[in-house]
């Protein structure tokens, strides 16, 4: 048996949206590079909308396929929606992870949710800050020591 | 496909397969039987008993038969340790960046009551006789340090710190399991006491390797049972594997000159066309590593994914890096030369072996030369070392 999925794979060796968007509305970034992975997602919003996405990663396979599968998510979708995006929802769209590749969907729903967070801070728009996880969340620390 | 792990495994040979398939199929009895028939076994095992020995300058009595170099380290290891703590020796030296096999069994030790010293193995990857001995002490029972580096190949001075060892009166046991086959072993000029090898890593079969300790070191065992192995390891012998193995292990010494003058200037050439790609390192001593080693570091991408894509283009390679641990942590041997965290996520082990061609290395470097472009063109970590939002590890 293969190590990832063929969707996993498909993403990984295929990656949607990958790139940066200069004039970003919101980007967010999360992971270290101590621990191995980050995720960099850059939204361009109009009217709520996340009219496009773009992604940067430095990790593993399942790392770069979560990003694009999680950027594909959202994409054309209006921010409420995006904000409900959970790694749940990332790691059954790529038809699952290995136990131990789960926290690279974590860090994609993290990754949109800062994103998402800058676009509010910048604009200035008042938001719900308990929707926002805090370190927490995270399945392992990469912060410990720094 | 490029078969570039050879350090994980190796594929065997069809002198060694055939050399196994009378074992299985016709001289299939017990060597402890007592008629004919499992006394010819008994005495194609003692004959591989003395090639074997002969492969490494010990006597045939010295030599054990177990399940690999993990249970061979294991042994080795648990018997100098108990010996010691008979006289009262519980202080035992080994490196930092020793094969788990060693580390996970000095761990075991360390909660029975033992005091486990790891030298320093500075950025070369190479620990010196002087700094042994200087850390030997009145109640040190063993020194343990690898022949060879499984991850980046670099060499120890064996024969020095064996010596080292015998002049104060401590056993010395080296883990060979990456040197075996590839190196020249003499256990008397090199001063070893106990030594520790694995069929697999020389085109032998899996499962099955050879634990060396000197005559006169009393052997504690790991499993207990018959009288196999004069008492020391029980279990039907597995004959087929032994045989294959002693077979392997003598082609490999026969041809040793002629297996690192062919595969020397074939890592240099990798190693050369991989430093032309910017910021990366080679891992380990230049000159001082096994004829078939290269590991390096690149900054800004991660092991996985490099080893993934590597995968797509054909080439089988491994890295040190957390996701391909298992655990959240990279390779213990590469932190263990300095190589802060997110650089060492970013390594690449290629272990050639003797088959392969100019051709190849070639297409190897062309290949992680465009894998490591496209993976930094889309790294977030890459693009700030590039903006200067973080500093540079290595020089362009």
């Amino acid at each position: 048996m293969a190590l990832y999925s063929e969707k996993v794979m498909d993403h990984f060796r295929n990656p949607r949206n990958v790139g940066i968007i200069e004039d970003a509305d919101g980007v967010g970034e999360v992971g270290n590079a101590v621990c191995g992975d980050i995720m960099k997602i850059y939204l361009k919003i109009n009217d709520d909308i996340i009219t496009d996405v773009k992604f940067e990663t430095f990790g593993c396979g399942s790392a770069i396929a979560s990003s694009s599968m999680a950027t594909e998510l959202i994409k054309g979708k209006p921010l409420s929606e995006a904000l409900k995006l959970t790694n749940k929802a990332v790691t059954e769209a790529l038809d699952g992870l290995p136990g131990h590749k789960i926290h690279c969907s974590v860090l994609a729903e993290e990754a949109i949710k800062a994103a998402v967070k800058d676009y509010y801070e910048k604009k200035g728009i008042a938001y719900d800050k308990s929707i926002f996880p805090d370190c927490e969340s995270c399945g392992h620390c990469c912060h410990e020591g720094e | 496909m490029i078969y570039a792990d050879n350090a994980a495994t190796t594929k065997m040979s069809k002198a060694v397969i055939a050399e196994m398939l009378p074992y299985m199929e016709e001289v299939y009895g017990n060597p402890s039987s007592l008629y004919a028939f499992g006394q010819e076994a008994k005495e194609a095992l003692e004959e591989a008993r003395a090639d074997i020995a002969a492969c490494i300058g010990a006597e045939p009595k010295e030599i054990i038969f177990t399940s690999g170099g993990s249970e061979a380290d294991n042994q080795a290891i648990f018997s100098a340790a108990h010996l010691g703590a008979k006289k009262g020796k519980k202080h035992i030296i080994s490196t930092a960046f020793e094969h788990h096999a060693v580390l996970h069994t000095l761990e075991k030790l360390k909660k029975e009551g033992f005091e486990i010293e790891l030298l320093d193995v500075h950025k070369n990857g190479i620990v010196t006789a002087e700094e042994v001995k200087e850390a030997i002490r009145e109640d040190t029972c063993l020194v343990t340090i690898m022949y060879a580096n499984n991850e980046i190949g670099t060499i120890e001075p064996i024969k020095e710190i064996g010596a080292v060892c015998r002049e104060k009166g401590v056993l010395f046991h080296t883990d060979a399991v990456q040197a075996a086959g590839h190196l020249k072993i003499n256990v008397k000029e090199q001063n070893i006491d106990m030594l520790s090898l694995s069929a697999h890593k020389f085109h032998g079969p899996k499962g099955i390797g050879v634990l060396y300790a000197k005559k006169g070191i009393i052997l504690e065992n790991l499993i207990n049972g018959g009288g196999q192995e004069r008492g020391k390891r029980a279990g039907t012998e597995n004959l087929p594997a032994i045989k294959g193995m002693a077979k392997a292990l003598k082609d490999a010494c026969s041809n040793i000159d002629q297996y690192s003058a062919r595969l020397t200037p074939l890592r240099d050439r990798l190693i050369e066309g991989l430093n032309k790609i910017p910021y990366s390192e080679l891992n380990g001593d230049r000159e001082k590593r096994l004829p078939g080693n290269v590991n390096f570091c690149f900054e800004g991408i991660e092991g996985e994914s490099l080893l993934l894509l590597l995968d797509d283009k054909g080439i089988c390679a491994s890295s040190g890096s957390a996701c391909t641990s298992g655990s959240l942590d990279p390779s213990h041997v590469l932190l263990a030369i300095g190589r802060p965290h997110e650089v060492a996520h970013g390594s690449l082990r290629l272990s050639i072996g003797e088959d392969i061609t100019e051709k190849e290395i070639d297409y190897i470097i062309t290949a992680v030369s465009e894998v490591i472009a496209y993976l930094r063109s889309i790294s977030p970590f890459w693009r700030d070392l590039e903006n200067g939002k973080r500093p540079h590890v290595f020089a362009e």
